[in-house]
């Protein structure tokens, strides 16, 4: 098998990878893997799921506006997210709030966290991983048919919105 | 002597080949991503900020039960043949050391734990097991992730979860992860199937064929794909589930080759197992090519008693160029190492009568 970079050379490193469905396999010789050396890992993370993603990359794409989009907490410019595929620092996720969302809609099954939070953090922080949970029971309840208790989260999730509406009212104003 | 020269003459646990499933499951892996919330992630991070982060995780780490007696390793003092050895044990990821600028990583003295500081995401937990215990991975994880937390701030959003570097790591954090062997499935070609059978299973399946021809080796990693959006007990029961399932799919294989190619397969093994007893000069995929034979010879039988899976886990292991290298006590040539591998697996099967 020939090397899928330099097309010349015996290829010795095979790697197939199914990401969403779709499988893929490169064949790589030793001279160009050592060679490329950090972008490889690019390569093989960022640039694999996208190759797989059918549309990402359109979502991805550095054109007009989202292109320009900086960062207000680091600095960094979202058209260097879309070649590295790296953020700059937690501050991101808002500032690229809009377009990292099409992102992780792709990457991800969902948009948001359910699972472990740490025992430290802020009390709205809390009250909108509370919510989130919630929300996913509801989705779950929903999908196993069992209305009744559906019907009580429903509740519990409105009362827990109005709480994180009155928190965050008195800041607006 | 360096902490890192006490692992040279010590098995790695979760090489045994003890744990659960342990004939087709190599190794359990769970890996958590945390980042603290006060500094920027790894491409903006100045090198003053690197040295604070590294103070914090210490003595975090300090406070630690579980970690309170692990080493602790910074980048600047470890050669790059200790560099190469750890990754070789994978205690250290390629990307801990990959750009300029100090790491560091704690390492427990059983080697079933390593946290690597300012990798990708400011915090990589690694925690390892023999044979198909991805629960125990996750526990020990989350006793450790919930130890650390008492001292560092996280970033961590309400609705995206753990914040990490990469969007394909939000949420959870988590990576699971299991090396199997399948040489039956890759011998009857029924691996291909298997896979793409399981492709619409957001799962990541890597075929780590080694070096060398596509079927050296027989080594796949099995891995979750998403890590957002399902709780991290949900995401290791899916995973195990089906892997549980490629487990069942190996050893029908195993049994329709023990039955029906019995002749050619027997032929095969102690090929395998004449050239590793001879060889003068051994490439480390020939040796992989070979060696994984021999676990086909012990599972279907023919090498009864005679070698054992957890002598040969460690093998594959100590065949290693840095682990040769480290072994002897200096650098090596390539042609040194071949027949260095050649002599040391020479040395191993010598007890193995053809």
């Amino acid at each position: 098998m020939i090397c899928n970079v330099c097309g010349t050379k015996e290829a010795t490193i095979h790697l197939t990878e199914i990401v969403n469905g779709k499988m893929t396999e490169v064949h790589i010789c030793e001279a160009c893997a050592e060679e490329k050396g950090t972008e490889f890992k690019t390569y093989f993370n960022f640039g694999d799921l996208l190759s797989g993603v059918p549309g990402l990359e359109s979502a991805l794409g550095a054109s007009g506006e989202k292109a320009s989009l900086v960062c207000k907490d680091c600095g960094m410019k979202y058209e260097d997210f879309t070649k590295n595929g790296r953020l700059g620092c937690a501050g991101c996720y808002t500032s690229f709030q809009r377009p990292l969302a099409a992102v992780i809609k792709q990457v991800q099954r969902s948009s948001s966290h359910v699972g472990k939070k740490p025992s430290r953090i802020p009390k709205e922080t809390r009250s909108i991983h509370d919510l989130r949970q919630l929300q996913e029971r509801l989705r779950k309840s929903i999908q196993e048919e069992a209305f009744e208790e559906a019907a009580r989260l429903r509740d519990e999730i409105k009362q827990a919105l109005d709480k994180l509406k009155k928190v965050k009212r008195p800041k607006n104003e | 002597m360096s902490e890192i020269d006490r692992f040279v003459d010590q098995p790695v646990n979760w090489l045994r080949a003890t744990g659960p499933e342990s004939d087709v499951v190599i190794s359990s892996r769970l890996r958590m991503a945390r980042n603290l919330a006060t500094y920027p992630f790894l491409s903006r991070l100045a090198s003053a900020q690197r040295d604070a982060i590294i103070q914090e995780v210490r003595d975090a780490v300090k406070s630690s039960n579980f970690l309170k007696s692990a080493y602790f390793i910074s980048s600047p003092e470890l050669p790059e043949l200790d560099r190469q050895f750890l990754l070789e044990r994978h205690l250290v990821s390629r990307e801990l050391f990959l750009e300029e600028g100090k790491s560091a990583v704690a390492i427990t003295p059983d080697e079933m734990v390593s946290l690597m500081v300012i990798e990708e995401d400011h915090l990589r937990l690694q925690v390892f097991q023999s044979g198909l215990n991805l629960v125990e991975t996750w526990r020990i994880a989350d006793e450790i992730d919930s130890e650390l937390e008492k001292e560092l701030d996280y970033a961590f959003d309400g609705t995206l979860g753990y914040l990490t570097a990469c969007p394909t790591n939000v949420g959870t954090g988590i990576r699971a992860s299991c090396m199997l062997h399948l040489p039956s499935l890759v011998l009857t070609k029924q691996v291909h199937k298997v896979l793409q059978a399981l492709s619409k299973l957001n799962l990541a399946v890597r075929g780590l064929y080694g070096e060398g021809t596509q079927a050296s080796g027989n080594f796949f990693q099995f891995s979750n794909q998403i890590t957002l959006g399902q709780p991290e007990e949900e995401i290791i029961s899916n995973l195990e589930g089906v892997i549980r399932q490629v487990i069942t799919h190996e050893r029908e294989a195993r049994e329709y080759l023990k039955k029906k190619r019995k002749a050619k397969m027997e032929d095969q093994i102690w090929r395998a197992l004449a050239a590793l007893k001879a060889a003068r000069m051994m490439s480390s995929s020939e040796a992989i090519q070979l060696l994984s034979l021999v676990q086909v010879g012990i599972d279907v039988g023919v090498l009864e008693g005679q070698v054992t899976h957890t002598d040969l886990n460690q093998l594959f292991l100590l065949i290693q160029p840095a682990h040769l290298q480290k072994m002897t006590g200096k650098e090596l040539s390539t042609t040194e190492r071949d027949a260095r591998r050649a002599a040391r697996i020479r040395e191993y099967f010598s007890k193995v009568v053809l």
